[in-house]
């Protein structure tokens, strides 16, 4: 019998029969892992399977190629203190599937979870949005897509940074990039390691676009289905967000 | 036989070996059990379809809810399922007419909003004008990752009636040392003040 108990945060949960599911978690020591759970549909069950939710799980399986089957225990309901936010709601939603998406199967790595578990418990503070494209920007570094936004790939000055390659995720200086520019994805000034202020709403919208793009391009362009459909409407509902206040201040 | 069987086990809730124990009680008890039985599925079966308008099960197309013109039109309820439907109408709390979505929003099930009846919804919104909408949807990450889609949807619309959600909280008879932490994180969220 193969057996480990470990912390997990769930990424989603597919109906298995009439009460059961098919649990999809983030370990600390395990990576993504999927696991049967039994009864799963239960009044009980139902409000600790949400997704972003912090559970104790223990796998048990008779070798350790099967599914296997989870017994589980709540730690935290991270979900349930952003239910009210459409917002905060959809960044969960998000980070989840990608998470879902895009981590390979069964291969542990700490960092990922305790980077993830960060972001989530920050998603209650007033800066959860700079957290949440900033927990991208190293996702992406973990998944091997790593983005060098300290130095000018043209051979500009690293201190005037405003640009970022969408060839090569590299930053370009303003002058370096003002002939290219319109081919150039903008940087954030929040991720801009030689400025110091910036992370207004318009800037995290720069960050998910920054991203997302290479979410899209790189991360998910060999998968059929492509950017989880949730990333994208996340990223929608930002820029709407955005859009409602410039009209508010307008007007 | 089989075959009554497994149409039996192919219901919610039953596996085989009920299906087996009700096939034989059927069979046993052909004129008490099985005759009524079998007018009632097939009166279900002809008479029963789902009302054009809002999306219930009844025997009349508008359903007896969207024709009754006691319930006002000027408070929608929009629910998952017509289960949900039956549950609020067993409390007779509500008497303003109501729209079933068949489900909620969910990528893990390939559930987009062009499966839902978003779009009915959103004409019927517009024809009835009302004052208030209810999104009566489950306190879970896809019910209401549901209700703010529907929220911007109607929004944009231009539709400006007061939107609201059922109270998510301590249940009557609840004690707090029975309920799970997430609602009662919640509870705290949307307490009211008593006096």
């Amino acid at each position: 019998m193969e057996h480990w108990r470990d912390q997990a945060i769930v990424l989603g949960a597919r109906s298995h029969g009439e009460n059961g599911a098919v649990l999809s978690v983030l370990t600390e020591h395990n990576g993504r892992h999927a696991g049967y759970v039994r009864g799963a549909r239960s009044s009980k069950m139902r409000g600790i399977l949400e997704r972003g939710n912090l559970l104790s799980v223990d796998w048990n399986a008779r070798v350790s190629d099967n599914l296997g089957s989870y017994n589980v225990e709540p730690i935290s309901n991270l979900a349930a203190n952003v239910l009210d936010d459409p917002l905060r709601l959809s960044a969960l939603v998000a980070a989840c599937r990608i998470c879902d998406e895009a981590l390979p199967e069964r291969e542990g790595h700490a960092g990922l979870f305790h980077g993830m578990l960060a972001m989530l418990e920050a998603l209650e503070s007033e800066g959860w949005a700079i957290v949440y494209v900033m927990w991208e920007v190293a996702l992406l570094r973990e998944l091997g897509f790593s983005l060098d936004l300290s130095r000018c790939a043209g051979g500009g000055d690293d201190t005037d940074l405003a640009y970022v390659s969408p060839k090569t995720g590299k930053a370009v200086s303003a002058a370096e990039g003002e002939p290219y520019k319109d081919r150039l994805l903008p940087l954030p000034d929040f991720l801009n390691t030689h400025k110091d202020g910036g992370g207004d709403a318009a800037d995290i919208l720069k960050g998910l676009k920054l991203t997302g793009y290479f979410f899209e391009h790189w991360v998910f362009a060999h998968h059929t289905r492509g950017i989880p459909e949730d990333r994208l409407r996340f990223q929608e509902r930002f820029a709407k967000t955005v859009e409602d206040s410039k009209h508010a201040v307008a007007s | 036989m089989d075959q009554l069987i497994k149409s039996l086990a192919s219901l919610p809730g039953l596996g085989p070996r009920s299906a087996r124990r009700i096939a034989l009680q059927l069979l046993t008890n052909k004129d008490k059990m099985l005759a009524p039985l079998v007018d009632s599925l097939a009166k279900a079966r002809d008479e029963i379809v789902m009302c054009d308008e809002c999306g219930n099960l009844d025997a009349a197309n508008p359903c007896r809810i969207c024709q009754n013109p006691e319930r006002t039109g000027t408070v929608f309820c929009v629910i998952e399922d017509v289960a949900d439907l039956w549950a609020i109408e067993r409390t007779s709390a509500f008497k303003g007419q109501y729209h079933v979505l068949g489900g909620v929003l969910s990528a893990l099930d390939g559930i987009g909003p062009d499966d839902l009846a978003i779009g009915p919804l959103l004409e019927r919104l517009q024809k009835y004008n009302p004052s208030e909408i209810i999104l009566a949807l489950s306190a879970t990450v896809d019910g209401q990752t549901t209700a703010h889609y529907l929220t911007d949807k109607i929004r944009d619309l231009g539709i400006t009636a007061n939107i609201t959600r059922l109270a998510h909280g301590v249940p009557v008879g609840g004690e707090l040392d029975y309920l799970d932490d997430s609602t009662i994180t919640t509870a705290l969220k949307s307490r009211s003040s008593v006096s």
